[in-house]
């Protein structure tokens, strides 16, 4: 099993006293499998998504991807599994404001030594980026910006990829091009990916969904 | 309305209390700094005012004998038949060196009103002073008074420091000096038809009232470089401010259009945050007048000593409070708040009540109006240019210097994106790409922060190149004036002939000093004759010369005289100087003769004493191997005193103390100015770090850890720091060289050379990059320990 979630809490502090956001999750996700994580606003699905993708730290639970259990792991080797194993695609896109799209696309595959230039060709082609590679994300419109995203990710082949409201902010008719495309690399690089969506139509798309509600897998 | 508006901008400082306490603090040094350095100047004036009040000096035409330091009372008594309203004064000092009080004796009957303190106070009335052996001190002064129970002390803060003031018959007497007056005080107003001084005593001559502010003029020199030092911290405080404000200003944005959209009238609100600003600029003129008061204080008595020892102009030490500082600082306060604010009031007036409320970018904003600073900095570039070409003038010296100073730091940001760029462009790796590439970013943001650290390095670099300069020059200059090794005094023409004689069998060379004053082109100047030997050849250095020029002097073909004669008088070597009626000679050579605000001319001693045969030498300068075995035989064998034996050693280290102190003084304004650049550079990284965590977090998210952001940003400080040092050493050299060689010339009448000091540049670049680094490391530590949880909120879409 790539991914394995066991009895995962997590708890906010607040004003009214502690939140408990994550109430002991269990989750596996194999290799190359696809996962859809809905579920009402505030139930914990990216809450979920963060832990799993070594950006946050759980106050109960383990969790162990691709045999290493994130959670006894310090900030620089959660920082190297993030380099390497896990490639997160944002609702926001959260591209680098400073760098060009090439650079941009490349950043995490040289951050984790796997930058290969043809490959950077090959996905800013079939993502339509080829002729974008030098702009700056600024000039680019939402849909590109996701694309790149998402070059970025695959580019430094991941393991497991997490999505978080990938397709959110863009219309319709993009948001359709975007998850074709997403779905169609990640089928090909084998990696395993979980979404969190509102979205049924993505959702439907994935090979098994799971839903949260208050901290609890239903 | 008005309370409720007034209330809803204030609102805003509430939650942004750091970027509130940047602006009063900021303002608040900006003004400390200005007003310190303009108390330690007013001070200064004040004493020199006391001194002019009560030596007469500045005020009152003065007659003064063309040659040698005495009037006789007949000529005195032949002035006042003539109708001539002067009145007598001996002035000689009085102690021994080191000791010595300024002992001014002056009638008080016929001196000027408030020349003397008579008459003003209890027991001060003209019967008692004239039938009492009294005396006049300045509080600090009082203590260097000899020891003499027939004396009445009376403490009087009116009186100049260093100096007491006495009835001219007790001074004669003190003084051992009967019947001696050394100049008349002439009264403002003269009887008409008074017969001309050149009939009545032709052998004196009349002094105009404006040559005696000889040493302010060479005070105004120090004055000048504390106002340049105090008006560019005050600059660097404005930048500081301004920022804030800006930033401040921009981020109400929403609020402007929010008041404005429920009614508020623009006019109302523009009035709002002009009363807002008007309450910060009084809370920190308030605190920058009491801090500017400390720093004043701390400083003044180094001030006093510097003034003291290089200029012989007394200040008192201690500072008192006055109410136009207050005035002033105030003053510079709101203007500082006026000039810093003026920009962010009219973009607010001028912002259509539909505009977007959110908030645009600071950087993107800083950097809006680009082009036409870059344009800004190339003309002021090209005008500081021309003007070290073709300028002339003091005028033109201080225009030249605002150009060079503003052009180079609106040029800062240009020259920063230029050095980055070329680093991205050999960057391996994709972190160090990242790196150069935000920093980029970051250069606009940043750009006023480091503008003021531009000039504050710019300053140090600049104040003290002069200044060691200066010490350098004046080093070399002791060393050259004082070469041999003691200094021996005597006080009679029958022991000045003893022991010259004694001295030329038992030192190895013997150099007589013996001066008289006289006028040489219509310059007061002092007549020297000297006995040519090996030690002035050795060791006096001229700036410009011509032939062999101790030879000529000796065989009495050529004088040498001073840069001031030859300034003033455009006379320079192989020109003639008329030196006495009968006395005309080429000059070999000019000689720096520094601080001194008289001509000097130098010719052999047999000619000189063939003119003036009365004058002998009552003060030698002696060679000798073996100066303590000299100095204990001249004791037992001549009797001579020991405090009329010097040691050169001690007068160089008299000397070189004096520098020491000086060096405080710019050494202190070196570190205070550094740490207001440090407190800019902390305060705008502060204030953007909020806004960095959206540009950094995804970095993290993509696998770098924080610390490591934290580490980088640290860096990203150092490098913007380094490299505006780097620029700001060439321009502290130009300002250097602007100071000492079109100021300095323009204002004081010498040229200083310029000396360069790469150990000293060395000390400041790293101070200057150490008070960045610490500046930096709160921001980065802070960045470096964040929390997960803050930097996933930039990701967050619901929660």
């Amino acid at each position: 099993m790539l991914l394995e979630v066991n009895q995962l809490t997590k708890v906010y502090p607040s004003i009214d006293g502690p939140i408990e956001v994550l109430r002991g999750i269990d989750l596996q996700v194999a290799a190359g499998e696809t996962l859809a994580l809905t579920g009402e606003s505030g139930s914990g699905k990216s809450t979920l998504l963060h832990l799993v993708g070594g950006l946050d730290t759980a106050d109960g639970g383990r969790i162990t991807l691709a045999g290493h259990d994130i959670l006894d792991m310090d900030d620089r080797s959660r920082a190297e599994l993030r380099r390497t194993d896990v490639g997160v695609i944002f609702q926001q896109f959260n591209l680098i404001p400073s760098l060009d799209v090439s650079a941009n696309i490349a950043f995490q595959a040289r951050l984790a030594g796997s930058y290969e230039a043809s490959r950077l060709q090959t996905l800013a082609a079939s993502l339509g980026l080829d002729a974008h590679l030098n702009k700056f994300p600024e000039a680019l419109s939402g849909g590109q910006q996701q694309r790149v995203a998402i070059a970025r990710t695959l580019l430094a082949r991941p393991k497991l990829i997490l999505a978080d409201e990938p397709t959110g902010n863009l219309d319709e008719e993009t948001a359709d091009e975007v998850l074709e495309q997403m779905l169609g690399l990640v089928a090909e690089t084998g990696a395993a990916m979980m979404v969190v969506t509102h979205s049924e139509k993505v959702a439907s798309r994935m090979q098994r969904r799971v839903r949260l509600n208050k901290g609890r897998l239903l | 309305m008005i309370r409720v508006g007034f209330s809803a901008i204030l609102s805003h400082w509430r939650r942004n209390l750091l970027q509130l306490f940047s602006l009063v603090f900021g303002l608040a040094l900006a003004t400390a700094l200005w007003s310190g350095v303009q108390a330690i100047n007013a001070e200064a004036r004040a004493s020199y005012d006391a001194a002019a009040t009560t030596l007469g000096e500045g005020q009152y035409d003065q007659v003064l004998p063309r040659s040698g330091n005495t009037i006789s009372q007949d000529q005195y008594i032949a002035l006042r038949r003539a109708g001539w309203q002067v009145t007598p004064v001996l002035d000689d000092a009085l102690g021994p060196i080191r000791r010595q009080v300024r002992l001014l004796g002056i009638d008080p009957l016929t001196a000027p009103a408030g020349l003397m303190p008579v008459g003003q106070g209890e027991g001060r009335d003209i019967v008692r002073v004239l039938t009492t052996r009294f005396v006049f001190v300045n509080p600090n002064t009082a203590d260097l008074l000899p020891e003499d129970p027939a004396l009445q002390v009376i403490i009087d803060d009116a009186v100049a420091p260093g100096v007491a003031i006495t009835d001219i018959g007790v001074a004669q007497q003190l003084l051992g000096k009967p019947a001696q007056i050394n100049r008349l005080i002439v009264a403002n107003t003269q009887p008409i038809n008074i017969p001309n001084l050149d009939k009545i005593a032709p052998e004196l001559f009349v002094k105009s009232a404006i040559g005696g502010q000889d040493v302010q003029r060479l005070t105004d020199s120090f004055h000048l470089n504390l106002t340049a030092f105090g008006l560019l911290s005050f600059a660097v405080g404005i930048f500081i401010v301004q920022g804030v404000i800006g930033l401040a200003f921009e981020q109400r944005r929403s609020l402007v259009r929010t008041l404005r959209a429920l009614g508020m009238p623009l006019r109302v609100l523009i009035w709002l945050f002009v009363g807002e600003l008007i309450a910060f600029a009084f809370v920190a003129g308030a605190l920058g007048v009491v801090m500017g008061y400390l720093i004043a204080a701390v400083l003044l008595p180094d001030v006093a000593a510097t003034l003291r020892g290089l200029y012989g102009a007394d200040v008192v030490g201690a500072l008192q409070l006055r109410p136009v500082w207050w005035v002033s600082g105030f003053a510079i306060a709101f203007g500082g708040t006026a000039i810093a604010a003026g920009g962010a009031l009219w973009k607010i007036a001028r912002m259509p009540i539909l505009a977007s409320a959110r908030p645009r970018a600071w950087a993107v904003e800083s950097n809006k109006n680009a082009a036409l600073l870059a344009l800004a900095a190339l003309a002021l570039l090209v005008t500081a240019l021309v003007l070290a070409i073709w300028g002339r003038g003091l005028l033109v010296g201080f225009v030249l210097l605002g150009c060079l100073l503003t052009g180079a730091a609106l040029a800062l940001p240009y020259f920063l994106l230029g050095v980055v760029s070329l680093g991205r462009r050999f960057a391996r790796g994709p972190i160090s790409e990242w790196f150069w590439a935000d920093t980029r970013q970051q250069v606009p943001g940043l750009s006023l922060a480091l503008m003021a650290l531009l000039l504050a390095t710019a300053a140090n670099v600049g104040v003290s190149t002069m200044v060691s300069s200066f010490r350098e020059t004046f080093v070399g200059f002791l060393d050259q004036r004082l070469a041999p090794e003691l200094f021996v005094s005597v006080s009679s023409d029958e022991q000045a002939k003893t022991l010259d004689a004694y001295l030329s069998e038992h030192a190895r060379e013997v150099l007589p000093v013996v001066s008289i004053d006289l006028q040489v082109a219509d310059v007061p100047t002092a007549l020297f004759g000297v006995r040519v030997e090996s030690t002035y050849e050795e060791n006096w250095r001229f700036l410009r010369a011509q032939g062999d020029v101790w030879s000529l002097v000796q065989s009495g073909n050529a004088a040498i005289i001073n840069e001031q004669l030859a300034r003033r008088a455009d006379l320079w070597p192989g020109d003639m100087v008329q030196i006495l009626p009968d006395l005309t000679l080429p000059i070999a050579a000019v000689v720096a003769d520094y601080g001194n605000p008289l001509g000097q001319v130098v010719i052999n001693e047999a000619q000189f004493l063939q003119r003036f045969p009365d004058q002998r030498a009552q003060r030698f300068g002696v060679r000798t191997d073996d100066p303590e075995g000299l100095s204990q035989r001249l004791m037992d064998d001549l009797s001579i005193e020991a405090a009329n034996i010097v040691n050169q050693e001690q007068i160089k280290a008299f000397s070189l103390n004096v520098f020491e102190r000086t060096f405080k003084v710019t050494g202190a304004l070196n570190v205070l100015t550094l740490a207001v650049a440090a407190f800019a550079i902390l305060m705008s990284l502060l204030t953007l770090s909020a806004m960095r965590i959206p540009q950094l977090a995804p970095a993290w998210a993509l696998g770098m850890t924080r610390r490591e952001l934290g580490q980088l940003e640290l860096v990203r400080a150092v490098v913007l720091a380094a490299l505006t040092t780097i620029l700001a050493l060439p321009l502290g050299l130009l300002l250097a060289w602007v100071l000492l060689t079109v100021v300095n010339v323009e204002a004081f009448g010498w040229e200083l050379p310029m000396y360069l000091f790469p150990a000293l540049y060395v000390r400041l670049g790293v101070f200057a990059l150490v008070a960045a680094a610490v500046a930096a490391m709160i921001p980065a530590r802070r960045l470096a320990y964040t929390p997960p949880g803050t930097l996933l909120k930039v990701f967050a879409n619901d929660r």
